[in-house]
């Protein structure tokens, strides 16, 4: 939904005033100002400071720009795991919140199309958890899968899990919380999609001798891809980042640590600026060039 | 700002107007005049530049150079709500978020005007909707915004009425019975009314004069009648109605007539109907004003006579039958005839022969595409 | 025939279930603020108004919710009135660099969080500039802006400039345009980008938690209080911004539900 809207913007083209350029300086310049100010101006000083290099008299957190890139293949060496396991669960976290969302966006958005009520009631719902705390439902998830409780309670008697083993704190507990916590952010845009599309291209495939599956892979799919995207692209992206899923007080442990965590820690705890500021601009690095091949590869170019 | 209202519409004036857009012409130097009071239709193919000149009236768009003048007075540069105008759009353009009557007053509003709530409301029951003033443009039918529309329009009392294809999204039924509507309130109210259309039915039925746009020119105008009586371009001839035209040299001309040959047939044209009497030129002539023969038709010198061709198309089309004829070196020739009950009186394939009276021809100042002097 | 329905009761039901297994820890949540416990809230200790009736008892939690309000209040005001003018701009303007813009507005979106926060907060570090309200506010500023211009991107897009044209052509001027028919037309929008950045505001955590130095907001509560327990007033706050919001929303929804159809019926 976010995504696509800066998309196809030419499609809803308005022949505008072309001239006047005062007013568009007037209205684009404060949040562009704004924008420079506070997004590209940290972005470029996390560059910097990624260079830089301990002061030689200076105390713990006091750096001086040193072209020092040595720092990038020190957080790579050091941080390997966890750059693997963030793009790890965020792919499998991506791909399970896909799976479950296409089914309830395509419930809600097209077989609900003609039960206004019903469809306002659903996507309400849906959007629910916006209204709550994440942190506290994660917290709600953590105390409905620890140990104790009667959910793991009953998975020990059935045997699923050994009572030596643990759900907290596992990669699957941390993939499941990334997971529930971004379904609404897949199910919306998807839902977006889902609603404009136009039921009749589906008689028309099974007029035109597609079997159902046919019609879903050849005809709600492809039409339905710009929703796919921009979900994928809404969800993958934040996961990547995110270290409250992964952290030992929510669902992960000291094994579960994501690339958020480690910025987190050299930041905040260890005052190791250059390394955090590294870890950074390579995570941002890496999102830029998978969003990039991934919206080409998808062939909406324009997305951008 | 004083804006001069006449209470019976005021003349307008385009001189020299031209518009430009990056790339394109859309305006070539117009020169127009419109006297007060009068219907008066534009009427062209979509991108012929008809609503352009809609625009620059109403001030929605700025002339590349030129003048427009409303009611001797040159409003060039004015602002659209500076201009005694008002608007028609196509799309109706009510404004969502106001109900029906708020809609009607909004212009009143705007101009100050006193008890704006009466006016729009006299309004409104002019084009029989005041029992909807209350409601919000979105739960009216297509018909019913249209009429809201013109209310709002016509409320302020304007110099000058424009609309821009009011009627262009409304059923073919409905259309028609607006069409009437339409013309019995601009009698009513007096005002200049100018009109924007691709409907040729609608702009021969409703205006008191039509011009027909092509290219960003006027290409003729006049009364419906005589424009579809003597085409003078090939242009006209073809969008105003349908035409058969013949190109040919010219091979004979006297004091009264002129005539071409084609194809081995002498083809004459009424010399006052010709805009052209000599080298090659075009004749044409109507449909309906032709009739087909079964034998060689023994017709004097005041009919044209071409054939035998054959019949290779007949179309049913309710009051008439549409004949499609080749005649060989030619070409094909289209004749209507009346549903008098007895047709089709001919078979297709059948061998026929074609003639209209002189009187009928009229000779083109240009020639159709394709057939450019060399 | 038989297989056939089973075949369509399938959609339903798998709905029915993934909005419930979305809403489990919402009522977890909300039962445990009626949990009468001391310190944790993990176990049942039985139930109690006492938690709802002196939120306040834990300062604490009181002062993070009213600085949480604060900061969205602000951010949402400035967030909306930049994003507005910019998403007017962006759709009614044509202008050479405005694919540039358009990916300028759009990175933000696309940048994690902790990349956010980071930068922000290297940058206040560099300029010693102290993190507090202030810098939370800029933050969030931040990060609201584009979610405001697409939302308002959107609604400008529906709106007919043949509108704008008519109010013109029917005497209003420029400035009369803007305010009577421009503006109540872009306003659902405009509210919806204000409710969407005032929510992203008030449950961020991340860039908060690098930006905000001793403040301490409501999730950053939750966050200190995770590693001890959160208490159950953390839950009553939680719970009572939720049961309001919802109650909101499902107004809302449904008064333009009735609308739509009593306006069908008129037609």
């Amino acid at each position: 939904m976010a995504f696509a809207a800066f998309g196809n913007s030419s499609a809803t083209e308005h022949k505008g005033p072309t001239k006047s350029g005062g007013i568009v300086l007037a209205l684009l310049m404060p949040g562009l100002i704004y924008l420079g100010l506070f997004f590209f101006t940290p972005l470029f000083s996390l560059i910097i400071t990624s260079l830089e290099a301990p002061a030689e008299t200076g105390g713990i957190g006091e750096y001086v720009y040193a072209f020092n890139v040595e720092n990038y293949s020190y957080v790579v060496q050091n941080y390997l795991p966890q750059i693997i396991r963030s793009f790890y669960y965020a792919t499998v976290a991506t791909v399970a919140a896909l799976l479950i969302s296409y089914p309830l966006a395509y419930f809600i958005g097209v077989k609900l199309r003609n039960r206004p009520l019903l469809k306002s009631l659903m996507l309400t719902l849906v959007i629910a958890p916006f209204f709550i705390s994440f942190l506290l439902r994660t917290i709600a998830w953590k105390s409905i899968f620890s140990d104790g409780g009667a959910v793991m309670q009953l998975v020990y008697n059935l045997g699923l899990m050994k009572p030596s083993e643990h759900f907290l704190g596992s990669d699957f507990a941390v993939i499941f919380g990334l997971t529930y916590n971004f379904i609404p952010f897949m199910t919306l845009p998807l839902y977006t999609t889902l609603e404009r599309f136009d039921v009749r291209l589906l008689e028309a495939g099974a007029d035109l001798y597609a079997n159902p599956y046919k019609v879903f892979t050849k005809v709600t799919l492809p039409i339905t891809t710009p929703g796919i995207i921009s979900g994928t692209l809404l969800v993958f992206i934040p996961i990547a980042g995110d270290y409250v899923n992964a952290s030992r007080d929510f669902l992960g442990s000291a094994k579960t640590s994501m690339i958020g965590t480690m910025v987190e820690s050299d930041f905040l705890q260890n005052w190791d600026y250059p390394s955090a500021s590294a870890l950074s601009v390579l995570l941002m690095a890496v999102i830029v060039i998978l969003v990039a091949t991934y919206v080409r590869s998808a062939g909406t170019e324009d997305l951008l | 700002m004083a804006i001069d209202f006449k209470p019976s519409g005021a003349d307008l004036e385009l001189i020299d107007v031209r518009k430009e857009f990056p790339g394109f012409v859309a305006l070539e130097d117009m020169d127009l005049h419109i006297p007060a009071g009068e219907f008066f239709a534009l009427l062209g193919p979509s991108g012929c530049g008809k609503t352009t000149t809609l625009r620059i009236v109403a001030g929605l768009e700025e002339q590349t150079t030129g003048q427009v003048l409303i009611g001797g007075k040159d409003v060039s540069g004015t602002k659209p709500h500076q201009r005694p105008v008002n608007t028609v759009f196509q799309s109706y353009a009510l404004f969502p978020h106001m109900t029906i009557l708020e809609n009607v007053a909004f212009g009143l509003r705007q101009r100050k005007v006193e008890d704006p709530l009466k006016k729009a409301m006299d309004a409104l029951n002019l084009v029989e909707l005041g029992y909807a003033a209350q409601r919000r443009p979105q739960q009216l039918s297509g018909g019913q915004q249209q009429r809201v529309a013109l209310a709002r329009a016509l409320v302020n009392r304007p110099a000058l009425l424009l609309l821009d294809e009011p009627l262009g999204a409304l059923d073919l039924k409905l259309r028609r019975q607006m069409q009437i509507e339409l013309k019995a309130i601009q009698m009513e109210v007096g005002l200049t009314f100018l009109h924007v259309t691709h409907d040729q039915e609608e702009a021969m039925d409703m205006a008191d004069t039509v011009a027909v746009m092509n290219k960003g020119r006027i290409e003729q105008m006049g009364a419906p009648e005589s424009l579809y009586d003597r085409p003078k371009t090939a242009f006209v001839a073809k969008f105003l109605g349908q035409s058969n035209l013949f190109v040919g040299n010219v091979v004979d001309s006297n004091a009264a007539s002129v005539s071409i040959e084609v194809g081995g047939h002498k083809i004459t044209a009424p010399k006052n109907r010709a805009e052209k009497h000599t080298g090659k030129i075009c004749i044409g002539v109507r449909p309906e004003k032709a009739t087909f023969h079964r034998s060689a038709p023994k017709l004097g010198a005041d009919h044209v006579v071409v054939g035998p061709g054959e019949i290779i198309d007949i179309r049913f089309t309710g009051v008439s039958n549409q004949y499609l004829i080749d005649i060989p070196n030619i070409g094909e020739v289209t004749v209507f005839a009346q549903n008098v009950g007895i047709s089709p009186v001919v078979e297709l394939g059948e061998k026929v022969w074609v003639s209209w009276k002189v009187e009928h021809s009229f000779g083109l100042a240009d020639l159709p595409a394709g057939n450019e002097e060399e | 025939m038989k297989r056939f329905s089973i075949g369509k009761l399938t959609l339903p039901v798998y709905s029915v279930l993934a909005i419930a297994f979305m809403l489990i820890p919402i009522v977890y949540t909300i039962v445990f603020s009626f949990n009468n416990s001391n310190r944790g809230n993990t176990t049942w200790k039985g139930f109690t108004f006492d938690k709802w009736l002196g939120v306040c008892n834990r300062p604490d939690v009181c002062d993070a919710l009213g600085n949480s309000l604060l900061i969205g209040g602000v951010s949402t005001l400035i967030a909306t009135i930049l994003g507005t003018a910019l998403a007017i701009g962006l759709v009614r303007y044509k202008f050479k660099a405005r694919a540039l813009v358009n990916l300028a507005l759009f990175l933000p979106m696309a940048t994690p969080e902790v990349v956010l926060g980071a930068g922000l907060a290297g940058l206040f570090f560099n300029l010693s500039f102290a993190p507090g309200l202030l810098t939370v506010i800029i933050a969030h500023v931040m990060f609201c802006l584009s979610f405001v211009v697409v939302t308002v991107k959107a609604r400008v897009q529906t709106l007919d400039p043949v509108l704008e044209e008519a109010g013109r052509d029917l005497y209003a001027n420029p400035n009369q345009v803007f305010w009577k028919i421009t503006f109540p037309l872009l306003l659902p929008g405009i509210v919806s980008a204000a409710l969407l950045a005032f929510s992203l505001s008030f449950d961020d955590f991340i860039i908060t938690y690098f930006n905000s130095g001793e403040v301490t907001t409501f999730p950053k509560f939750i966050y200190v209080a995770a590693a001890r327990g959160v208490p159950a007033e953390a839950n009553v706050i939680a719970s009572a911004v939720f049961l309001a919001t919802i109650l909101l929303v499902l107004i809302v929804q449904i008064n333009g539900a009735i609308k739509r159809k009593r306006m069908l019926k008129n037609k």
